[in-house]
């Protein structure tokens, strides 16, 4: 099988415009008529549902940013009864308190229909034995791959993330044939595989990785160590989860699944879009979305699109990779984490936020995140023991907050360098 | 009768006790007494000077974080079981230590040891009843 909807995926262009127009239109009217974040913002800009009438209207609309769903927390944007929520999932936000999205059961099939679309376009079929190493729970890693591979009727592992031992386990005795993680966790497995020893063994033969920022480099590593093909999937919760867009067998862009997600490029100082093939951020509109509409969604990563036709016979636009982010979210482990969360649990425990930075590397293909704290008079102390659960009571806390374990170490004042008075607050090695 | 004692924060990196050890030197610090507890991840530095207050004011100054610690010193003979005797009174009356070195001078025959405990006081009181002799900052000053 080539394409799962052929019908979608090889659609004219014009055609496209026109399904996604009579669609917006729909979902302008959804948003209006039962979120008020939505009508509010319609109305401050003097635009009624019936004024945009096609997507080239699109740049027309009030942007939509993670403080909106933050400040609405848990269910302000939710634009249906929670009879007809089926499904929760929720993500890091800025100040610790998370963001929240919901799901009818028509979006949950919308969900599994991309997803289905992006492992068929990674080459898995209904033959394969589907191994779901994202880690299951509120991040929509885990179930949004699952659905996927329920979908296509894949033989479906919710494997989850952890306990590598055993994942190598089921790798060699279920006969794992298709692999679903973050592309630091696939080398990481990789180089247990080859520790192991077991390379012969297993099946894999396809990867389909996402959450998390990764070069062409790794890719070429992970299919070396695992012997196999891997595809780069994108998602975010706010739009959906995984599935937004993935690449085929060409690998040069991810198709966005454009009948439900429309995409656009914005240039971050002015907010208009810019040409294609200009870097900039990534702008989401939800056309079909029924729990929580999003209309013009900031996700403040920074790419590029390419609606030019594909050697694949695809026409839907293709996201090139996401080469940075005009905010200071980092996505460690495939988790979102901000440096504000931890001043936050700083704040809590110290009073005043003594300076402190974030220093995230790659160890043995695993993300890891070291918190610097510079001492103060207040923290500091004669005991050694009173320091070291001090250490540890931040480490506590940050991964309660983070959702992630962090090691936290204790520096000399003045280490962390600053800048007009503020501290940088994030190295990233990776 | 107690002695202050200045407690710096090391950081685990190469370099880090030489420069607050340079501090001192160029502050023309004299020593009395040192001792560094080390973690794997950090370490403090104690000290007993002879001008505490101008110690840290050195300390602040460099923007070291640095601390005064109220201690209790204690003089005892220098000969073996001498200690044991100072920590078996201690531990006799129930009073935990947190940490403790010991010194000596050129000065005289005894030797010299900083108890940190909770309640100096009453630690003092029960180190005077069982025969040890407890010494004050003027002391220090003169050892």
């Amino acid at each position: 099988m080539k394409y799962w909807n052929p019908e979608i995926e090889t659609m004219s262009r014009d055609a496209l415009t026109a399904l996604q127009s009579e669609r917006l239109q729909k979902a302008l009217r959804h948003a209006y008529e039962n979120c008020k974040p939505y009508r509010a913002k319609m109305e401050s800009a003097g635009l009624q549902p019936g004024d945009i009438k096609s997507v080239e209207e699109l740049w027309k609309l009030p942007m939509t940013v993670k403080n909106d769903l933050r400040d609405t927390y848990p269910y302000g944007m939710f634009a249906v009864p929670m009879k007809d929520v089926v499904r929760i999932h929720a993500s890091s936000g800025t100040t610790g308190k998370q963001t929240v999205v919901g799901y009818t059961a028509g979006d949950i099939a919308i969900w599994g229909e991309c997803m289905a679309r992006c492992l068929i376009m990674a080459g898995a079929n209904s033959e394969d034995i589907l191994h779901v190493s994202y880690g299951y729970g509120l991040f929509t890693g885990g179930l949004g791959g699952h659905i996927g591979g329920e979908t296509i009727g894949a033989a479906t592992i919710p494997a989850s993330t952890g306990n590598t031992k055993r994942q190598l386990q089921m790798f060699t005795d279920f006969g794992s044939t298709v692999l679903l993680c973050t592309p630091s966790y696939a080398m990481h497995l990789g180089d247990a595989v080859h520790e192991a020893g077991i390379r012969d063994q297993i099946k894999l033969r396809v990867g389909v990785f996402g959450a998390e920022p990764w070069t062409e480099e790794m890719r070429d590593e992970i299919e070396n160590r695992l012997g196999i093909r891997a595809h780069d999937i994108y998602g975010l919760s706010e739009v959906m989860g995984p599935g937004v867009s993935c690449d085929c067998e060409q690998r040069n862009g991810l198709h966005v699944m454009e009948d439900h997600f429309l995409v656009e490029i914005i240039d971050p100082a002015t907010g208009k879009p810019v040409p294609d093939g200009t870097p900039g951020e990534l702008v989401f509109t939800c056309v079909t979305k029924e729990a929580l509409p999003l209309i013009r969604y900031n996700t403040r990563d920074i790419c590029t699109i390419d609606r030019s036709p594909c050697a694949c016979g695809r026409n839907l636009t293709r996201m090139g990779k996401i080469t940075g982010r005009t905010d200071d979210m980092l996505i460690i482990r495939g988790v979102n984490v901000f440096p504000s969360q931890v001043e936050s649990v700083l704040l809590g425990i110290a009073g005043v936020a003594p300076y402190y930075r974030l220093v995230v590397d790659r160890v043995n293909n695993l993300d890891t995140l070291e918190i610097q704290v510079e001492m103060t008079e207040g923290l500091f102390s004669d005991e050694e023991r009173r320091i070291e659960s001090l250490v540890r009571r931040i480490e506590k806390e940050v991964l309660s907050a983070l959702g992630i374990s962090a090691k936290v170490t204790m520096v000399s004042h003045g280490t962390i360098e600053r800048f007009e008075g503020k501290a940088k607050r994030v190295l990233d090695r990776r | 009768m107690v002695i202050e004692q200045i407690s710096v924060f090391v950081e685990n990196k190469q370099g880090a006790l030489s420069e607050i050890l340079a501090i001192l030197a160029e502050g023309q610090v004299d020593l009395r007494a040192i001792s560094i507890a080390d973690t794997s991840d950090f370490g403090i530095l104690r000290m007993i000077v002879p001008d505490s207050n101008n110690a840290l004011a050195l300390f602040k100054a460099k923007g070291v974080t640095a601390s005064k610690t109220e201690v209790t010193g204690c003089k005892l003979p220098d000969e073996p079981g001498a200690l044991y005797r100072v920590l078996k009174t201690l531990c006799d009356a129930g009073i935990s230590v947190e940490y403790i070195y010991a010194f000596i001078t050129r000065r005289d025959e005894d030797a010299y040891v900083i108890v940190r405990v909770e309640d100096n006081a009453k630690a003092q009181d029960v180190l005077r009843a069982a025969g040890h002799v407890i010494i004050g900052p003027e002391d220090v000053k003169s050892l």
